[in-house]
């Protein structure tokens, strides 16, 4: 079992690194796509189903809104690297990054052996309480409704944001036709209705 | 533990992406390799040896899942912290779009270049 799920994590490294350095930008994407559905096959194992249903449809939304903003571009080829310094800075910091999390991860309980304090109650009360057979959805729609309440609000600002950007018309100009609606008068007009008296 | 130090790996990696490329759309895809590493941490922690998904099946006994169960806890955030991030990749891409309207390109030190 766990020796599947670090073959799985190092297949996720492979293609990350793909999809880092590759050089057309359809292809990286297409690797950022192997990394997000072997996360759901990962997810899968470690007792998630929920969750790796919305990661496969969350991924394919990905993949199609990433190949909408790269295909139709013209220029689409990558001109060069970052160049030496950020390379060079980005390795020192996040080797130091990684030999501190290494010792940091001896500390926190062994893989296997969760905490489960708050979560116990959950999964013994949750059907009596909730009338929910799946714990997950319990916590979801009942125990912590307050917080998917919040997230619907991000999730409503990030989409409202997103479509403000895109908008394609911005404020009208004032148009002939405009001026007739409202009622406004040319010279002309004016001088017709004023030969009058 | 050797899976909490590759799922930190990972994460490194996206930082990387993030920080070093110069293309937007690289960027962004840096971004989300580092969500889903912080997905795959979180639900790592929750991983009981031997656990079973917490779904009480029909014809189970309610007591199975209090005992075999994994945590539940990471997931239902976790659940959250996905969908969150499919509308800010939405936002980022959205912005990306307008920027190559307007100077042509995805190259991020040109675009610094060509500003006003």
């Amino acid at each position: 079992m766990e020796i599947y799920l670090l073959i799985l994590l190092i297949f996720m490294i492979i293609g990350s690194i793909i999809a880092i350095e590759a050089k057309s930008l359809l292809s990286s994407v297409i690797s950022v796509g192997v990394v997000g559905f072997s996360l759901s096959i990962a997810f899968l194992m470690l007792g998630a189903p929920d969750i790796a249903i919305t990661q496969v449809v969350v991924e394919v939304l990905i993949l199609v809104i990433l190949i909408r903003a790269t295909i139709t571009m013209d220029n689409t080829a990558i001109e060069g690297g970052g160049g030496t310094f950020p390379f060079v800075v980005s390795l020192v910091f996040f080797g130091l990054f990684l030999v501190f999390s290494f010792f940091a991860v001896q500390e926190i309980p062994k893989f296997g052996e969760p905490l489960m304090r708050v979560s116990e109650r959950y999964l013994r009360t949750s059907a009596e309480e909730t009338g929910a057979t799946n714990v997950v959805t319990g916590i979801l729609l009942d125990f912590r409704g307050y917080d998917t309440v919040g997230e619907a609000t991000v999730l409503f600002t990030a989409i409202v944001g997103a479509f403000g950007i895109l908008r394609r018309r911005g404020r009208k100009k004032k148009t002939e036709e405009d001026a007739e609606k409202v009622g406004i008068l040319e010279d002309e007009d004016i001088k017709k209705d004023f030969e009058g008296f | 533990m050797i899976c909490y130090f590759l799922a930190l790996v990972l994460f490194v990696m996206g930082l990387y992406c993030l920080v070093a490329k110069k293309n937007i759309i690289k960027k962004i895809i840096g971004v989300t390799i580092t969500e889903y590493s912080i997905n795959l941490f979180l639900i790592l922690i929750g991983y009981r040896r031997g656990g079973i998904a917490p779904i009480t099946l029909r014809g189970m006994d309610p007591g199975e899942v209090a005992a075999k169960g994994v945590d539940p806890l990471p997931q239902a955030l976790v659940l959250t912290s996905i969908v969150i991030g499919l509308g800010v990749l939405a936002l980022m891409v959205a912005m990306c779009l307008r920027l190559y309207e307007k100077y042509k390109t995805f190259d991020m030190s040109e675009i610094n270049r060509l500003r006003g």
